[in-house]
Parts: C-alpha cells; sequence; structure tokens
C-alpha cells in the first residue's frame, strides 16, 4: 500500500491536485470528442428507427458500405504484412537513412489526406508514371476499387507500423538465442518465439487502421471516381447527403460507420487487454 | 463543414481584430470557379469607392462549392454579400432568414448581373466532332463533369441535357430520361466540384469532352493554350444565372449594408460588365453585351422556369432523394 501510494503523493508536487487534473482532462475531452460523438448519436436517435433503417437498407447505401468495407479489408490486409515487415526493419537493422526512413513513417499522419489523393491520382492515371506503366498491362487502379484500397493502405499504414515497433524493439534478443539453442531455426522462431510476443500489439494496430480506413475521405473523393454503386464511398454518400441538405441522411450513414469503428476500437483493446493479462506467458 | 467552420472563424478574427475598419471590408461569398472573375473586378471595385466615398476598401474573397457556402453562412461565415451560381442556394439563405425574401427584386435582372450556359471543352481537332449534347450519349464518347450532388456546375449539366433531351422528344419524360442516363453512363469520373473535373480532363487526360460553364471553357482553354483544347457552345443549353444579394442579416451586424449595396449594384455597370464579359460570362447589360456580341457565338437558351415549372419544382422532382436524379444517375 505505502509503495503504491508513494508515487501518487510525488505526482501530487508536480501537477495541481489528481481532482483538478482528471476534471480538466473529462472536460476537455467531453468537449472534444464526447459531445460531438453524443449529438451525432442524439441526430441519429431522432430520425426515429424506422427511417435510420429505411437510410441504412437503401440499395445505395448497401453498397457504398459494402464497397468502403471491402476496400478497407483489402487495405489492411496489406498494411498487416507491409506494416510488420516495415517495423521489422525499422528495428533489427541499422543501415544509413534508416531515421529518414523512420521519420517518413509519421508522413502518412502529417500530410493533408487530399494532397495524398491527388499524388496517388497523379502517379496513377494512365498519364501518370507509374500509371503509363500498368496501362499496358490492362491494369486500371484510379477511378476504381484499387484505387480506393491504395488511398486508404496510404493513409493507415503508420498505425500497423507504430503499434509494433515499440513492442519489438523491447522484445529480448536472448530468447531468440535460447530459442536457436533448442534447435528452432528461422521462421520456426519468429512464428513461435517472436510473433507470439508482438502478435497483440499487431492485432491492435492492424484493428486501429481498419477502422481509420473506414471513415477515409480526403484521399479517397480524389482516385475513387465516385460512381454510384460501383466506387462511391460511405463517407462520400454522408457528404454526398449533406450536400443535400439531408442532415438526417448523413447522419444515419455516419453512425452506422462510427459504430463500426467503435466496434473494431473495442476489439483492439479487448486484444491488448488479453496481451497485457497473458503477456508473460506467451513471452 | 470542416472548411466553413474554419474559414468562419478565421473571418471572425479578422473582423474582431479589425473593428475600425469594418465598415471598409466586405466579405464576399462566392462559388468555385469565380475566383479569377472577382479578383480581375474588386480592384476596379476598390478605384470605384474611392472615388465615390474617399475610402479604401478590402473586399475579401471566400471560393468553394455554392451549396457548401450557402451551409457555411448558415452555420456562422459571417457573410456581407453573396454571389452564387444556383438560385437555390441563395433560397435557402432567405428560407434561413439571412437574405430578403424577395431578394430576387433587389438588383436588376432578377438579380442576376451575367450569366452563363453548360458548353463544351474538347481535345485538340475535335476528333470526335462533338457538337451538341446528343453527341454526348454517342457510345463513342466520354464524358466529364462534377457531381451533380455535390456541385452546383453538375446540377446545370444534368438540367441541361434534361431540357434538351425533353426538346428533342417532344417534352417526352422517358425518352428524356432515358437520353440523360445514357450520357451519365459515359461518365467515367464524378469528381466533387467543377476544379476538380478541370483536372481529370486536361492533367489526367481522360475523357473526349468536359461540360462547364461556358465561361469556365474559354479559361480553360486559354490557360492551357498548348494543349490546343477548344471551346464549343452547342446551338441549344440552359440559361445559368449567377445570383447576387446581400446577406442583410451579417451586413448590419458589420456596419456594410451600404457598402454591400453599392458593390452589387457597381456589378452591373459598363465598367464592370467589360471585366465580366472579358471573362467569357454573358453580360446583362445591353451595351456590353453589344461591344462583344462576336466573342460569343449565337446560342438558344432554355429556361428553367418554363422548362421544369421553377427551381422549387427541380428541387422536389430531381434533386430530391430518390428523385428523377437518383432514378438515371444511380439506376444506371
Amino acid at each position: 500500500m505505502s509503495l503504491t501510494h508513494a508515487p501518487a503523493v510525488r505526482a501530487r508536487a508536480v501537477l495541481p491536485g489528481f481532482r483538478l487534473t482528471l476534471g480538466t482532462t473529462v472536460l476537455y475531452l467531453s468537449i472534444i470528442v464526447l459531445i460531438p460523438i453524443i449529438a451525432l448519436v442524439l441526430t441519429g436517435a431522432g430520425i426515429g428507427p424506422g427511417r435510420l433503417w429505411d437510410i441504412i437498407t437503401a440499395p445505395r447505401t448497401l453498397a457504398s458500405l459494402r464497397i468502403t468495407i471491402l476496400a478497407a479489408a483489402l487495405a489492411t490486409v496489406i498494411n498487416a504484412v507491409y506494416g510488420l515487415l516495415m517495423a521489422w526493419v525499422l528495428v533489427r537493422y541499422r543501415f544509413p537513412g534508416r531515421r529518414l526512413l523512420d521519420a517518413l513513417m509519421d508522413i502518412p499522419f502529417a500530410l493533408p489526406t487530399a494532397v495524398a489523393g491527388l499524388s496517388l491520382t497523379a502517379l496513377y492515371s494512365a498519364n501518370g508514371w507509374f500509371g503509363a506503366l500498368l496501362e499496358p498491362l490492362g491494369l486500371q487502379v484510379v477511378y476504381t476499387l484499387g484505387g480506393i484500397v491504395l488511398a486508404m493502405t496510404f493513409t493507415s499504414i503508420p498505425f500497423v507500423v507504430r503499434a509494433v515497433q515499440p513492442v519489438l524493439e523491447e522484445f529480448d534478443p536472448a530468447l531468440e538465442d535460447a530459442a536457436a539453442s533448442l534447435g528452432s531455426r528461422g521462421f520456426t522462431t519468429f512464428r513461435r518465439v517472436i510473433f507470439p510476443a508482438i502478435m497483440p500489439a499487431w492485432l491492435g494496430g492492424v484493428t486501429t487502421s481498419f477502422a481509420r480506413s473506414l471513415g477515409e475521405f480526403g484521399a479517397v473523393v480524389f482516385i475513387a471516381g465516385n460512381l454510384p454503386f460501383r466506387t462511391e464511398v460511405a463517407s462520400l454518400l454522408a457528404y454526398i447527403r449533406i450536400e443535400e441538405y439531408d442532415y438526417e441522411g448523413a447522419a444515419a450513414i455516419a453512425l452506422v460507420l462510427m459504430l463500426l469503428a467503435l466496434a473494431l476500437l473495442f476489439v483492439s483493446n479487448l486484444i491488448q487487454l488479453r496481451a497485457a493479462r497473458y503477456g508473460a506467458v506467451t513471452a | 463543414m470542416k472548411l466553413g467552420a474554419i474559414k468562419a472563424a478565421v473571418a471572425a478574427l479578422v473582423l474582431a481584430a479589425s473593428p475600425a475598419f469594418a465598415q471598409d471590408r466586405l466579405l464576399n461569398v462566392s462559388y468555385d470557379i469565380s475566383r479569377e472573375l472577382f479578383e480581375a473586378l474588386n480592384p476596379v471595385f476598390a478605384e470605384h469607392w474611392k472615388a465615390q466615398s474617399g475610402r479604401d476598401v478590402t473586399i475579401e474573397q471566400s471560393h468553394a462549392g455554392s451549396s457548401r457556402q450557402a451551409r457555411s453562412i448558415l452555420e456562422g461565415l459571417p457573410a456581407d454579400v453573396v454571389t452564387f451560381n444556383q438560385e437555390t442556394d441563395v433560397n435557402m439563405l432567405a428560407k434561413g432568414g439571412m437574405v430578403a425574401e424577395n431578394w430576387r427584386e433587389a438588383f436588376p435582372n432578377g438579380a442576376s448581373p451575367w450569366y452563363s450556359a453548360p458548353a463544351f471543352l474538347v481535345r485538340e481537332g475535335n476528333p470526335k466532332n462533338i457538337q451538341t449534347w446528343s453527341d454526348l450519349a454517342r457510345e463513342d464518347v466520354q464524358v466529364v463533369f462534377p457531381n451533380p450532388r455535390t456541385s452546383g456546375n453538375g446540377r446545370y449539366t444534368y438540367l441541361a441535357a434534361y431540357a434538351f433531351g425533353l426538346r428533342e422528344n417532344n417534352g417526352d419524360q422517358a425518352a428524356a430520361q432515358d437520353f440523360v442516363r445514357r450520357i451519365m453512363g459515359n461518365v467515367p469520373v464524378f469528381d466533387t466540384g467543377g476544379r476538380a473535373a478541370t483536372q481529370t480532363f486536361v492533367e489526367r487526360g481522360i475523357a473526349d469532352v468536359l461540360v462547364t460553364f461556358e465561361a469556365e471553357t474559354r479559361q480553360i482553354a486559354a490557360q492551357y493554350a498548348d494543349r490546343g483544347l477548344v471551346s464549343i457552345t452547342p446551338p441549344v443549353s440552359l440559361f445559368a444565372a449567377f445570383p447576387v444579394a446581400v446577406v442583410e442579416e451579417n451586413a448590419e451586424k458589420n456596419g456594410t449594408t451600404e457598402l454591400a449595396t453599392e458593390y452589387l449594384t457597381w456589378l452591373y455597370s459598363p465598367e464592370a460588365q467589360r471585366v465580366v464579359a472579358e471573362g467569357g460570362n454573358r453580360t446583362a447589360n445591353e451595351e456590353v453585351t453589344a461591344e462583344f456580341a462576336d466573342q460569343f457565338p449565337p446560342v438558344e437558351l432554355l429556361n428553367v422556369d418554363e422548362v421544369f415549372g421553377g427551381w422549387d419544382k427541380v428541387e422536389s422532382e430531381h434533386f430530391a432523394s430518390g428523385g428523377i436524379l437518383d432514378q438515371v444517375f444511380v439506376n444506371q
């Protein structure tokens, strides 16, 4: 008891009282995050369940949700693989330009997504650098599902990398040596020793990446083509409803996206919680 | 919406920080593609105002899709005047009590100092020989214009095609819808605004023809002179008004009512109308229209009121969710 109490006393000396700090933080969080979300839910609730159901199950809404979820899932699979590889390379090897590569990883967070969308469209369109090479092969990226996946991949890759990196850094190489001394090598060591240790963080990053992709707008609208039923994502449809002064329709679609993201974040937290509880056993 | 809020905050800060100059500062909230036009007009007006009142004036410009702009104003963007490309969006402000109900009578020509019409921009030499709306429905033609759902420009294109379809088919609604559906089916990408559609057509090299306002087709052709783009005004198109209005509630608050009214009145002066005509727009002033007559090919302009029975009817029949636009746009 006295052990756990000691840091609390020291903390009081640095920042003003616990109540004030907590109070300020909660107020801040409420204004920035909680109240907007409640407002969204209330607007959604104000529509009435029947109308809400009609909006959500309208063929166009369903099509846009299907496209969004499919593209986000594909982008997430790509990021799950390459994000893990990237983190591995950044942590395990020392090479010239590593710091630069590490810093580059944050660009998708820092860059306005619309700029990302424009750049990707310019590169992959039929007269762009990459597009010109792909076109003879009959591959069209922009204005197709592929373009949406590309944009989502770009904006959400840091989530996986940044989730795995710290865990990988803390991983004790001695465990690998131990595995080697017991006759395990190569991929088996990775599969049975390293991966279980980083898996919770990796899965957490993957689900956040998925959640982020679901709501991506700026990067996607430039590269998607925005054709109803084919390349129209849910966030664009919500935007279109607002342009029509149809706040109800927009709120209903936004509500679905938010619930999906919340569910994913819940899963992500659950995974990390389990990892914290059983972490010692797997490592 | 986010952008509107930011703009509102910035504009509010600017206004709050300089109360002494509030009377000589005007915020003109306009549509996406009028940026260059007002950049040309505003310095001329500043001279006019200086000569008339002896005071300097700063006119701030805000440009984006006009529906989004109207929404921003309803949400607090302190616009003194609006210069839009759609009556519907001014009507939204009137419904919100920001603009007088009878705003159309406040200035000549239904409060529209200039007008234009949807026209075509084609590639060098017009290889697909595109001359009129029916060419856009051909199977070998690809068309680019912004999403009618997010752009006033796109809505005008849709209405112009529809009006043409009605006329060609002696008022047969089903045939007109089928005609518009074929054109919509030829669109490979729907950008959210006029400028993005221009990018798609010019920079990405997508499609055979871009549909946008006549004034814009000329500006793009001039801007990309090395590409040899050709502006084509179809023989029949739709009258596109550019309605202006004083945002009375804000102007009173900002003490700019007099300045705002003078600014909009001045837009009708021969001096301003010449700038407008040089920008490729058709002008309300007959004298100036005559001066520039050889620059504007003759065009028969159909009218929304006559063809569709007014904007309110257009809204409820065509643009409401599940309306005719959705039927031809979505159920292709």
